[in-house]
């Protein structure tokens, strides 16, 4: 299965993100809370370059315990990446659409050599 | 400079480009050969608020003119004549271009920038021929000032037809109805009806005027009479006193484009207007789809029951719409079956045409036609391009003008 290059660690920052390609490919890779996450670069709507989004955390609105709305904030925990085509939101650490989280982006598994990161793109 | 942390193509901010941003458009013209028939799209934007201090030189009234500019300073861009309105269509950031728009660069010299930014996409995508529209003047129906609304909208329409229409054989557009005032608006059509590039006329829908107001009749009898379209184009208003319940723009926005246009079609077909001007094409823009046959089913059942509060209908109100034209955009593609059986009543094949909206947020791309399982080649074609050459009589015929390397 063919290993693509895609960082020296030390030059992947927290947070960061790579777009890396094999053949006809495109694979979005991301650095994120210690570990690196691989999706397919084409955005299950209308095929657009989703992991090149802007990266926000999920917003949640905010409840009283007698279900009164109190506002809203964004989530600690869960980030996504967002297409830049229409908004299309993926969480990062699964590539599920959370629209509809039976849609999810092809993964690809991250494999550390040495200094470098690699994806292996099958 | 810095706004989020993306990463386009490894652009920095100050190299934005539209062709990178739509590579994968760029990928898809190509798998699926559209180099082999031409695409037109009917409705699509620029945004005429960035050249306002060019538009501002062609209005005529040395008052308004002078009003105009002066509120205009220091940032020209924001022409604080023009009414704006209440709303999040970049979703706070997350839709780059919106931001990084007035960062890209175009070549100096002939092309004026909002063609050169427009055929940009155009390329990209696929599109041969685009119908161009303006953006925040698709509020300028609720102008509280109807003097202002056809001052200004005369000064687009004089603009865009000297700078752009003038020099772009790819672009044409329908030109700006100052809908408020019906004698102004029969005279742009004297006035603007036969320059180079004008294929029909525009009502931005969002307004409070009665289409059948019989002072819009010698309008519609002009435009029968020059073979011109009539398109009502949707927006939102989130200041209508109905839409003020909404608290989300999601709600305002999906709502809002569709409900002008609801308005405007029950009194275009309840009061005959077809039966009077039978030869006049009227298009419907950036509704989607789902409403059409919610308002097929819903005016003729009730048609059936109250016929004699439609005496000048001599066919079904269905039947009436079938006979008009629909842009495709934002096309609703939550359920295959949904989306083939509303195709079918509406005569798809030759009554639909295929609009992107881009640059919005919420634009479509040839390919939400050109995949859709249920149509044939033929008709796919038709959609994305035929329908429209013959209703607009561009002659393309099979005449590819976009750069589909």
């Amino acid at each position: 299965m063919p290993e693509v290059f895609v960082s020296r660690i030390d030059d992947f920052a927290e947070g960061d993100r790579r777009i890396v390609f094999h053949g006809g490919l495109e694979i979005g890779v991301f650095h994120w809370q210690g570990t690196y996450y691989a999706y397919e670069n084409q955005c299950l709507h209308q095929g657009g370059p989703c992991c090149e989004g802007v990266i926000m955390h999920k917003v949640e609105d905010v409840l009283a315990p007698d279900k009164t709305w109190l506002g809203q904030r964004f989530s600690a925990d869960e980030a996504h990446f967002v297409c830049p085509w229409h908004g299309y939101e993926y969480d990062i650490r699964t590539g599920e659409c959370v629209g509809n989280r039976k849609l999810r982006l092809k993964s690809f598994e991250v494999l550390r050599r040495g200094d470098d990161l690699y994806v292996v793109a099958s | 400079m810095e706004i989020q942390p993306n990463d386009f193509r490894r652009m920095s901010v100050e190299e934005f480009d539209t062709t990178k941003l739509l590579a994968h458009a760029s990928k898809q013209s190509k798998e699926r050969g559209y180099e082999r028939f031409p695409i037109v799209d009917v409705d699509s934007h620029h945004y005429e608020n960035e050249s306002m201090p060019e538009i501002l030189e062609y209005l005529d009234d040395p008052v308004l003119k002078q009003l105009a500019t002066a509120t205009a300073r220091p940032n020209a861009k924001n022409a604080r004549i023009l009414n704006t309105m209440v709303g999040y269509q970049d979703m706070g950031g997350r839709i780059p271009r919106y931001g990084l728009r007035s960062f890209e660069k175009t070549p100096a010299g002939q092309t004026q920038r909002d063609a050169a930014l427009t055929k940009r996409w155009m390329d990209a995508v696929g599109v041969d021929v685009a119908v161009l529209f303006p953006t925040p003047m698709l509020a300028l129906g609720v102008h509280p000032q109807v003097e202002v609304e056809i001052a200004l909208s005369r000064a687009y329409n004089r603009w865009l037809c000297e700078k752009v229409l003038a020099h772009e054989k790819r672009l044409v557009s329908m030109l700006y109805l100052p809908f408020n005032d019906p004698d102004a608006t029969y005279q742009f059509v004297k006035e603007f009806g036969e320059k180079k590039g004008v294929v029909g006329f525009l009502i931005t829908s969002t307004r409070y005027r009665p289409v059948h107001a019989n002072q819009y009749m010698k309008t519609y009898a002009l435009l029968e009479e020059m073979g011109l379209p009539i398109a009502f184009h949707g927006s939102y208003h989130w200041h209508d006193q109905a839409q003020g319940m909404l608290n989300r723009f999601i709600s305002v926005h999906a709502l809002g484009f569709v409900w002008y246009n609801m308005i405007h079609l029950a009194n275009w077909v309840i009061n005959g207007i077809p039966e009077r001007f039978p030869k006049l094409k009227v298009i419907w823009l950036e509704s989607g789809l789902a409403w059409i046959p919610f308002m097929m089913q819903r005016f003729d059942n009730e048609y059936m029951m109250r016929t004699s509060e439609a005496p000048a209908l001599k066919k079904l109100p269905s039947d009436y719409m079938r006979d008009m034209y629909w842009a495709s955009q934002p096309m609703e593609i939550t359920d295959m079956g949904l989306l083939q059986e509303t195709m079918r009543v509406i005569n798809a094949e030759t009554q639909l045409v295929y609009s992107s909206d881009y640059p919005h947020w919420d634009f479509d791309l040839p390919s939400t036609i050109y995949d859709l399982p249920f149509l044939s080649e033929t008709a796919k074609r038709n959609i994305l391009g035929g329908n429209a050459d013959r209703l607009f009589n561009l002659k393309l015929g099979t005449k590819k003008l976009a750069n589909v390397a």
